[in-house]
């Protein structure tokens, strides 16, 4: 267990086996630390059976893993971890959702919702790992989904 | 089958069975849209033809449609004229003619416009082409033409020409005819050869499509040559486009290696890709193409409005 040596949480969420080199974007799609005020802690190129991870530990908060689903789009191997008093109480492997909305941009230039009009950027998933993803209003397929990210 | 409130925004929406169902329906339409018989069905009902980009014949028939089937038509044919100039979304313009009409049909420069003006609107939404997108009418009235001509859209041998790769109705086209199980040939330059993605979407659906750069070889055998054109903004200078317009070019001399009863598609407008020689031949059947918007466009929007014959 060489990985718990950079931090032991109590209670919280710990989100593991994020594909190497992503984690500040998970981070960035689940809005943390904006909307929480939860210790985080980082862990990146963390050597692992499975080649290079990274890590997410949030302390304090668990973290609900539908609401966590939307990062399987950069990190479809991902695991939730609710950790309580030290132990792995929950885990859950994220799946992505149906459709994803208001985190990925539209790589076509002329797309509608690349506009000023009062919608969200919305896509369809049309397959899970490798993440494929289609606009719902143009069908366009974003080559690179991680360089999309809003 | 229930088509009453429907959206009709990308020919991918149907199902085989549902474009037969429009398809039967259009044939219904031909006296009417001749003018040959009167109905009403629609009277009362006021049609929102908002059109962003220029179009003569979408737009025209659409109106046409409408008329034909007792209904009125009220909206723009030019943006410069609206609020858009001042800066309106296009979801606020949709808000504004959902309130004052029962069916929508747009036409506007930027791809998902239609499936966004659908969102918006509580009436339903015909999308009359969307930026490089989908224009699903148009699929419709080209497969309503190959029907009529050859009786059946099955087994036929298909030949799409020219510029495969930015047209706008080809992909479609390609796509629905795979649901029929068309022998399809590609013939375009180089430069604008079809997408990978849309011979994907042929073979998923049984279809083998081929690829050549000899269109005598391909029209051969042909039962349809759907031609398209080649658009002068694709390409960097004029050099080069003249020369890749050289390359393909439809005239009677051509068709003399051709079935004696292969019929010459087009989507108009057409520039110098078919010569007017072939107008007056009975391979031209581009006109009644064009025609057929007509009927098509009507049964889709007796469909969507619940009205029957
Ligand atoms: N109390 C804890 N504090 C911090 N991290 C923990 C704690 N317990 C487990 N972890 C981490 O959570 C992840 C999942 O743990 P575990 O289920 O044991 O591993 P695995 O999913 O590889 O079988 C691992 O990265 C582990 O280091
Ligand atoms: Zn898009």
């Amino acid at each position: 267990m060489k990985e718990l040596k950079i931090q032991t949480i109590k209670n919280g969420t710990v989100i593991d086996h994020i594909t190497a080199g992503n984690a500040v974007k998970v981070l960035h799609i689940l809005g943390i630390p904006k909307t929480s005020s939860s210790t985080v802690s980082v862990a990146m190129n963390v050597k692992s059976k499975l080649g290079k991870k990274d890590i997410v530990k949030v302390e304090n908060r668990e973290l609900d893993p539908q609401e966590v689903d939307k990062i399987a789009l950069i990190a479809p191997k991902a695991t939730i971890n609710i950790i309580r008093d030290f132990e792995v109480a929950e885990k859950h492997r994220v799946k992505l959702p149906k459709e994803i909305v208001g985190i990925v941009r539209c790589s076509n230039p002329t797309c509608v919702s690349n506009f000023n009009e009062p919608v969200e950027s919305r896509f369809i998933v049309i397959r899970e790992d490798p993440p494929r993803i289609k606009c719902y209003f143009c069908e366009r397929e974003p080559e690179d989904i991680a360089e999309r990210i809003i | 089958m229930n088509f009453k409130g429907r959206d009709i925004i990308s020919i991918k929406d149907f199902s085989k069975a549902e474009i037969n169902h429009i398809l039967e329906c259009s044939k219904k339409m031909v006296p009417y849209a001749k003018g040959e018989k009167y109905t009403n069905i629609l009277k009362g009902r006021v049609l929102s033809s908002l059109f962003f980009e220029p179009s003569t014949r979408t737009r025209l028939s659409f109106e046409s449609a409408m008329n034909r089937l007792g209904g009125r038509v009220i909206g723009f044919s030019d943006p410069s004229g609206t609020s858009q100039k001042k800066g309106e979304s296009l979801a606020d313009t949709i808000r504004m003619a959902d309130s004052y009409s029962d069916v929508i049909v747009v036409r506007h420069p930027q791809e998902g416009a239609a499936r966004l003006a659908a969102e918006f609107a509580d009436v339903p939404v015909l999308n009359a082409g969307d930026g490089a997108g989908r224009h699903p009418t148009q699929c419709l009235l080209d497969l309503f033409t190959i029907l009529t001509e050859k009786k059946k859209i099955e087994k036929n041998k298909i030949v799409l020409l020219g510029d495969l790769k930015y047209g706008r109705t080809v992909h479609s086209l390609a796509y629905a005819l795979s649901l029929y199980g068309v022998e399809l040939t590609f013939v375009s330059p180089g430069s604008l050869k079809m997408p990978k993605e849309v011979i994907n979407e042929c073979k998923e659906l049984g279809v083998e499509p081929r690829s050549t750069s000899s269109l005598e070889k391909a029209i051969s055998d042909a039962d349809v040559l759907y031609v398209t054109r080649i658009q002068k903004e694709r390409f960097p200078d004029a050099e080069e486009y003249n020369r890749v317009v050289g390359i393909y070019k439809v005239d009677n001399d051509l068709l003399k290696h051709a079935r004696k009863d292969i019929i010459v598609m087009h989507p108009l407008p057409r520039v110098t890709e078919i010569k007017p020689e072939v107008d007056k031949t009975p391979h031209a059947l581009y006109f009644k193409q064009a025609f057929n918007g007509v009927p098509v466009r009507m049964a889709l929007l007796s469909l969507i409005s619940g009205g029957r014959l």
